[in-house]
């Protein structure tokens, strides 16, 4: 490194632990304050002789600690309890000894980072590479084995004659002034190096593209879209029969399905009625359930004004009088038999759902036939219900 | 042979000079390496290649690859996991704990036990990230603000895991890069190469040997040491209670934290005290990595490796004592059942071979050593083995017991951790000192001031 004739300060190199400390209590003694010892690793004894206050790099610590502490407790404090409270576990909403090793994790961290940054950029003010020190014959000593002592030109006693003096009056091994570099062009600016930066900034650019747009969506990349897995109405390899949908196993009973005893019978005489009463509820789940399972083909009233047109025969309409004329049990045993090309709706509708439907049936017939006299009863008790 | 304990021993053997150990240690990084560096490096980086081939593949096909299945759904894995992860603890103990216990011994192999930390960490964290099938997903784990408005879930062992390991990792870099700063800058000093010197000045942040740096960096030192010491216990603590806090037998049991903690210390000096007696050989460090040193942490193996096994005896008295049949179970099942074998290789090994110990000629005898050593590591692999599947292979359920076979790519990706740990081994001795250079200094006879105002 050139040097310009700009002092820095004067420095001495030592051969051994007991001599630099004397130095430095020399030097304290005689009240300068700018100056520094240099040694290969820390000499114990130096700070009492050097009068150094202890470091306050611990309340650096202390208060990253304790802010990690509580700033990890408060989140999941605010996550788990305000935010987005869920029950997991049976654990209360703040669980306190379930938070306890996140908060002591969050404490470390930042307690130990906060330390080493603040140390690094507060308390020693690194990095630093232009420090006059670097590169110096004396610099490169107290590297290996030699203790060296340096008095700055900046401070208010420096005088380098006296200073001299001061440290041939020690076992010192050898002197020397310390220059101040010579002034360096800065190359960053250079149009090469910009047009550096601006190649790898093309480069990575298109990279980073390519890669999360192009090659995380190319094969085998398929983000588990593609999975062997029979899903519903789809035809499976596996099975005999080729369906992917499976029906019960042969004389098993599914939960909440009773068995039919008259499956199979045509025009059985069905010495069924109707267990549901015509209360506001089953009515309400007759009509979801009609609606769901029975209007695509006899319409939403019960016409037989089938939503299908003319892609599949048309079905009866449920206000025949022959339909009318039916016993409940007998509209229950269609729905759960079937009829002509009507299937059965056994698997699909519970028992109570069944005959929730013959109720909605009813109440459909019932509107579509209804005698003046009944016409004429309901508008006057809505008209007195809208009172 | 015969050594009077009653002295303490120097540290240093054959009274170097400080410009001798400086040599000793930095010369390794001048010269060009070596034909057994090259051959070193190729095994190890062809376990890591069969590693990446494994890995490859499992993240092509998917988690079937592996030979776990229900009801074991952790296998290798979980074992490699936790085998790395205790692997690491040494090295923080080495580093922090006996820092602040005063051991100056320490200073010799602190910095190596932290390097392997670091790379034992590194091997420990792809196991969780691979084994959960879809590794792109990994970030899900850490909380941060997202479109769902979903956080992680806090009280759950995974995610303390996930803060644990991460935490421990990146103390223990930040731990050993302070460290590394003064010795940069003796490189820094030493070095004649131009693009190492703008490197080590790089690293070395120009730091200048000032006294009044040292004074705190020996503070931060400190208060980095007291930091870590709880945190390695808490890393193993937290990893042990992936398995306590759960409801299985065998893995729901209080006894876990303390027992993982001295089972990793455990394996973590065995495998300190392993690559020791390489690298003291290969780069003529005898006199500062010492018998001395290997003995004293033979002696931490021996007494960790019983309390290991006390803990093997408490789990059974303490399944006897329960009165729980299926705790019962399980027990008579690790010891007596499909997996006795496993039970046995890891008893044998991690409480019977250490024994050895007790005699100061073997405990001082680099052969026997090594082979007891070598052994532990096995052992302390079964012990991690033993606990994940034996506890999961035979549950609750009879008609749901199985027995899990590891297929060749469960067996590739332990060879493959193992080749990414030597190859950054290997790596790190040819690039950054093995041995610290200014602790080391610090402690050589006749580095410290004799009479300084009665400070000792």
């Amino acid at each position: 490194m050139n040097r310009s004739d700009k002092k820095y300060g004067v420095a001495a190199l030592f051969n051994s632990p007991d001599d630099i400390i004397k130095a430095a209590k020399k030097v304290t003694e005689e009240g300068y304050t700018k100056y520094d010892v240099h040694t290969p690793y820390p000499v114990h004894g130096m700070d009492k002789a050097m009068r150094l206050k202890p470091s306050k790099l611990g309340f650096i610590t202390l208060t990253f600690g304790l802010a990690g502490a509580a700033v990890a407790l408060l989140f999941m404090f605010w996550a788990m309890s305000i935010y987005y409270p869920m029950i997991i576990g049976g654990k209360p909403f703040f669980a306190l000894p379930a938070f306890i090793p996140v908060t002591f994790e969050v404490t470390v961290l930042l307690a130990t980072l906060s330390t080493v940054i603040g140390m690094i950029t507060f308390f020693f003010k690194y990095p630093d590479q232009k420090h006059p020190l670097h590169d110096t014959d004396y610099m490169k000593k107290v590297s290996v084995d030699k203790f060296g002592i340096c008095i700055e030109v900046d401070d208010p006693l420096f005088n380098e004659e006296k200073v001299k003096e001061l440290f041939k009056g020690l076992p010192f091994e050898s002197i020397q002034t310390i220059f101040h570099p010579a002034e360096e062009k800065h190359t960053v600016l250079e149009p090469k190096f910009l047009g550096f930066l601006a190649a790898v900034a093309i480069v990575v650019s298109f990279g980073t593209y390519v890669a999360l747009n192009k090659i995380l969506y190319t094969v085998p990349f398929d983000w588990m879209m593609e999975q062997p897995r029979v899903d519903a109405q789809s035809k499976s390899e596996f099975f005999t029969d080729g369906f992917g949908m499976r029906t019960s196993v042969e004389g098993t009973i599914a939960r909440g399905f009773i068995p039919y005893e008259f499956k199979g019978m045509n025009e059985p005489t069905v010495p069924l009625s109707n267990p549901l009463k015509p209360t506001k509820e089953v009515f309400e789940l007759g009509k979801k359930k009609y609606l769901s399972f029975c209007s695509p083909c006899h319409g939403n009233y019960g016409d037989g004004d089938s939503r299908l047109g003319e892609n599949f025969p048309k079905p009866p309409s449920l206000h025949s009088a022959k339909a009318r004329e039916w016993q409940d049990g007998n509209l229950y045993h269609i729905i759960v038999n079937g009829q002509n090309v009507m299937p059965s709706y056994e698997t699909q509708l519970t028992r109570d759902e069944r005959w929730a439907i013959v109720h909605h049936i009813r109440a459909l017939q019932k509107a579509k036939n209804a005698s003046e006299q009944e016409i004429q009863l309901v508008k006057k008790e809505s008209l007195e219900n809208a009172k | 042979m015969n050594i009077d304990y009653s002295r303490e021993l120097p540290v240093i053997q054959g009274r170097l000079s400080l410009a001798e150990i400086e040599n000793l240690i930095a010369s390794p990084l001048d010269e060009k390496p070596g034909k057994k560096f090259f051959i070193a490096l190729s095994i190890s980086l062809s376990l890591l290649f069969i590693g990446v081939l494994s890995v490859g593949y499992l993240f092509y096909k998917g988690t079937g690859v592996w030979g776990l299945n229900q009801p074991v759904g952790w296998a290798f894995d979980i074992t490699n996991f936790v085998f790395w992860v205790g692997i690491g603890h040494a090295g923080t103990l080495i580093s922090a704990i006996l820092f602040l216990l005063r051991q100056k011994w320490r200073t010799a192999i602190a910095r190596f036990a932290e390097a392997m930390t670091i790379f034992a960490v590194m091997c420990a964290g792809i196991f969780p990230v691979i084994h959960t099938g879809r590794p792109w997903l990994a970030g899900y784990l850490l909380p941060y603000p997202n479109q769902h408005h979903l956080w992680v879930n806090f009280t759950s062992p995974l995610v303390w895991d996930v803060f644990a390991v991460s935490t421990y990792f990146t103390v223990s870099l930040v731990f050993w890069y302070i460290g590394l700063i003064p010795d940069f800058a003796v490189l820094r000093d030493r070095t004649v190469s131009k693009i190492k010197k703008i490197i080590y000045s790089i690293f070395s942040l120009g730091w200048r040997n000032s006294h009044r740096n040292w004074q705190h960096y020996e503070k931060s030192y400190m208060l980095l040491a007291g930091f870590a010491t709880p945190l390695v216990l808490s890393v193993h603590t937290i990893v042990s209670f992936d398995f306590a806090v759960s409801i299985i037998p065998g893995w729901h049991t209080t006894i876990f934290p303390p027992y993982f903690v001295a089972g990793a210390i455990f394996s973590g000096f065995a495998m300190v005290v392993t690559v020791m007696i390489f690298v003291r050989k290969i780069f003529d460090l005898e006199k500062i990595i010492t018998l001395n040193h290997l003995e004293k942490m033979n002696k931490v193996i021996l007494a960790t490796g019983m309390m290991v096994g006390y803990a093997y005896a408490m789990e059974f008295f303490i399944a006897w004592y329960s009165g729980n049949p299926f705790e019962q179970f399980v027990f008579i099942n690790r010891a007596l059942g499909p997996y006795a074998w496993a039970y046995w290789i890891m008893v044998s090994c991690n409480v019977i071979s250490p024994q050895i110990f007790w005699f100061k000629k073997l405990r001082r005898s680099i052969p026997i050593m090594l082979i007891v050593v070598i052994l532990v590591n096995v052992g302390m692999w079964f012990e991690r083995f033993v606990i994940t599947v034996t506890s999961l292979h035979r549950d609750f359920l009879p008609s749901s017991w199985g027995y899990f076979v590891p297929t060749i790519f469960d067996i590739g990706t332990l060879l493959g951790s193992f080749g990414l740990f030597f190859t950054l081994v290997i790596l790190f001795t040819k690039t950054l000192p093995v041995v610290s250079i200014s602790e080391v200094k610090a402690v050589a006879e006749g580095a410290q001031p004799s009479h300084h105002g009665g400070e000792h």
